[in-house]
C-alpha cells in the first residue's frame, strides 16, 4: 500500500530524513515511533504530498506522490499534529466543507458526515463552534475530518496527544476497527500507544531508520535484561541497607543492585538481571529465606526513553568507537 | 469550478462569522456617507446661488458630486484592501490549516481563485454601501447612469488588482500584521506612482506612470471606458495571480 525507497528529505541546511526505506501492507497499522524532531512529521508530510521528497521514491495505494499527487491526495486521510480546524465553523459545517473539499458527492455528503461524527462520538457537540471546543474535541474533530471521505490509507501525526485516558482507549478503539480496509500509519512518543494499536513499529531517530519490526519482536529483543523494583521491610535499623544489597547482588543473574530510597523502614532497590536470565523468584526467595519481609517484587517496562538509550544511543557510541560493528547492526535492524 | 466555489462560500463565511466584514461595511459606510453629505451639501448650496445670480446652465450632478466621490472610493480603497487579505493564507499557515487545503485532491489554482473571489465578494458588499448613497441621487435627481456604471467598473476592476496583490504578499508569511502593513505599502507605492511622473515625459515616465493604478482609474472616473484600462487591469490581476501560484508552489518546496 505504501512504498517508500530512498527517501530523503533536505531542508536549507539541515537533513530532516536520510534515506528511509519501509513498506506497509494494506490493512496494517504501523507506528512511527522517535523523539521530537526525528524526521517523523516529515516523512508523514511526503507521504500526504505536503512536501515533495528531495530525493527517493514515495508510492502510496499505487501512485507517485511526484507524478500523480491528486490520485495520492483522494486515498490519503490526514490528521497533522494540531488538527486544521476552522474555528469560526461549527462541527457540522466543518466536516461538510471537508467533505466537499475530498470530493464526496452532495448525495452522500450528510450521511458520511453524521457516519463519522457517530464513529469519532462528537455527535453531542455538532452544532457548536470548534473554537469553542475542548482539546479532546477538538482532536476527535481532527479525526473524524481524515476519516471523512473512507480514504485508503490514514495518515495521523500524534492522534492521542491532549487526550485524556479515557479518550485515548476509545481512539484506540476507532483505530482497531479502522483497521482491516484501511492502512494506518501513526506517530507517537508514547510506547504503550504503539504496543496497544500497532502491528509494526518503525522507530526513527536523527532522521534515519533505527529499526523496523513487528511490536513483539521488537519488545522481546529489547526486554532481554530484565528490570525489577524490590522493596524490603526493615524494622529499628535491621536489616541494614547494605546487607540487603550485598546478599541481592550474590543472586545468580544479577548485574547491578541499585539502592533508590530507604524511608519509614523501607528499603527499596532496582535490580537489572544479565541478558536473557529471568532472577524474580531468585530474587524473592532470596530475601525470604534471610528472614526479611518482602513488601514489593514488580517488573519494570521499558520507558520509550531507555529504548532509545538502547537502540539510538548505542549507536552513536558505535560511531564514535568503531564503524564496522555500526554497520553490522544496521544489518540486523533491517532484517 | 465547484473547489472554486467551496473555497470561496468557506472565505465568505469566515469574513461574515468574524467582525472584519460588517467593521468595514460600517466604516466605509460611514465615511462615503460624510464625503457624500459635504458633496451634496455643498453642491445644492451652489446650484441654489447660480440659480438666483440667474444663470440658467444646470450643474451637473454626475460631475459635482459622483466624480468626487468616485475618486474618493478608489482612495479609500487602497486602505480596505489591506485589511481583506492579509488573512487570506497568511492565518491558514499560522493556524495549520494550509495542510488540510494542500492535502486535498483540488489543484492550487482553485484555492487561489477561490480565495480571489471571496475577497472581490466582500470588497463589493464594502463598495456597496456607497450605492445607497448613489440611489438617493436618482430618487430626487436626474443624473447619468451610465457613467456611473463605468465608474463601478472601475472600481471593481482596480480592487481586484489590488486584492490581487494582496493574496500574493499573504502567501509570503504567516503573520497577519506583516501581510497587511507590506500589501498597504504596496498599494500605497502604486498609487504613488502617478505623482511621481506627473511632469515628465518621455520613456521612463510613460512606463512608470503606465503601471500606475491610478492612471487608468481616472478614465473610468469620468465615466469613459477605455478598452485599454479594462486590459491592463486584467493583466494585472492575471499576473498578480499567477505569482501567488508561484509563491504557493515554493511554499512547498522552502517550507
Amino acid at each position: 500500500m505504501i512504498k517508500v525507497e530512498g527517501l530523503t528529505k533536505r531542508y536549507a541546511r539541515t537533513l530532516a530524513v536520510d534515506n528511509i526505506s519501509f513498506e506497509v501492507e494494506k490493512g496494517q497499522i504501523v507506528g512511527f515511533l522517535g523523539p521530537n524532531g526525528a524526521g517523523k512529521t516529515t516523512t508523514m508530510r511526503v507521504l500526504t504530498c505536503f512536501l515533495p521528497p528531495t530525493s527517493g521514491k514515495v508510492n502510496v495505494a499505487g501512485f507517485d506522490v511526484l507524478e500523480n499527487p491528486l490520485e495520492v491526495k483522494k486515498r490519503i486521510g490526514y490528521l497533522p499534529e494540531t488538527p486544521p480546524l476552522y474555528p469560526e465553523m461549527e462541527v457540522v459545517e466543518y466536516l461538510t466543507f471537508v467533505g466537499k473539499l475530498k470530493g464526496i458527492s452532495t448525495g452522500d455528503i450528510n450521511r458520511r458526515v453524521d457516519e463519522v461524527m457517530g464513529r469519532c462520538a462528537i455527535g453531542d457537540v455538532r452544532d457548536k463552534l470548534i473554537g469553542k471546543l475542548s482539546k479532546g474535541y477538538r482532536q476527535r474533530v481532527g479525526l473524524a475530518q481524515a476519516i471523512i471521505h473512507n480514504p485508503d490509507v490514514l495518515i495521523l501525526d500524534e492522534p492521542t496527544s491532549g487526550l485524556d485516558p479515557k479518550q485515548i482507549i476509545e481512539i484506540r478503539e476507532l483505530l482497531k476497527s479502522l483497521a482491516g480496509d484501511h492502512t494506518i500509519i501513526l506517530s507517537t512518543h508514547i510506547l504503550s500507544e504503539v504496543e496497544h494499536s500497532c502491528e509494526r513499529v518503525i522507530i526513527i531517530s536523527q532522521g534515519r531508520l533505527v529499526a523496523i519490526d513487528s511490536v513483539a519482536n521488537l519488545t522481546n529483543r529489547l526486554r532481554g535484561s530484565e528490570s525489577v523494583a524490590l522493596e524490603v521491610e526493615a524494622a529499628d535499623g535491621h536489616p541494614n541497607p547494605t546487607e540487603v544489597q550485598q546478599r541481592l547482588e550474590q543472586v545468580a543473574g544479577v548485574s547491578r543492585v541499585v539502592m533508590k530510597d530507604s524511608k519509614n523502614g523501607r528499603l527499596s532497590f532496582e535490580v537489572e538481571s544479565l541478558q536473557g536470565r529471568h532472577i524474580r523468584a531468585d530474587l524473592a526467595r532470596s530475601v525470604v529465606n534471610a528472614g526479611w519481609s518482602l513488601n514489593e517484587l514488580r517488573a519494570l517496562g521499558l520507558s520509550l526513553e531507555a529504548i532509545f538509550l538502547q537502540l539510538t544511543g548505542s549507536e552513536q557510541k558505535d560511531e564514535q568507537k568503531d564503524e564496522p560493528k555500526e554497520q553490522k547492526d544496521n544489518q540486523g535492524d533491517k532484517q | 469550478m465547484k473547489n472554486v466555489l467551496l473555497i470561496c462560500r468557506k472565505e465568505l463565511k469566515s469574513y461574515f462569522a468574524s467582525p472584519i466584514a460588517y467593521l468595514l461595511m460600517a466604516f466605509f459606510a460611514l465615511i462615503f456617507g460624510f464625503g457624500f453629505y459635504t458633496a451634496a451639501r455643498d453642491f445644492v448650496r451652489f446650484s441654489f446661488q447660480a440659480s438666483m445670480m440667474g444663470q440658467s446652465q444646470p450643474m451637473s450632478v454626475n460631475e459635482q458630486i459622483i466624480r468626487p466621490l468616485v475618486g474618493f472610493a478608489s482612495t479609500v480603497a487602497l486602505f480596505l484592501v489591506p485589511m481583506i487579505t492579509m488573512r487570506l493564507f497568511a492565518e491558514e499557515k499560522r493556524t495549520g490549516t494550509i495542510e488540510l487545503l494542500l492535502t486535498s485532491p483540488i489543484d492550487d489554482i482553485e484555492i487561489i481563485l477561490g480565495k480571489w473571489l471571496g475577497a472581490m465578494l466582500l470588497y463589493l458588499c464594502v463598495l456597496g454601501m456607497s450605492a445607497l448613497n448613489f440611489a438617493m441621487l436618482f430618487l430626487w435627481g436626474t443624473p447619468d447612469l451610465k457613467p456611473v456604471l463605468v465608474a463601478y467598473l472601475g472600481l471593481i476592476l482596480q480592487g481586484g488588482v489590488l486584492l490581487a496583490v494582496g493574496e500574493f504578499i499573504s502567501t509570503t508569511t504567516r503573520n497577519q500584521i506583516i501581510a497587511g502593513g507590506v500589501t498597504f505599502f504596496v498599494c500605497l507605492l502604486l498609487w504613488l506612482l502617478s505623482w511621481f511622473t506627473a511632469f515628465d515625459s518621455g520613456a521612463t515616465a510613460s512606463v512608470v506612470s503606465y503601471l500606475s493604478i491610478v492612471t487608468h482609474f481616472e478614465n473610468f472616473g469620468k465615466g469613459v471606458l477605455d478598452l485599454k484600462d479594462v486590459v491592463f487591469y486584467l493583466s494585472m490581476i492575471f499576473f498578480a495571480l499567477f505569482i501567488t501560484g508561484r509563491s504557493m508552489e515554493s511554499l512547498r518546496w522552502r517550507s
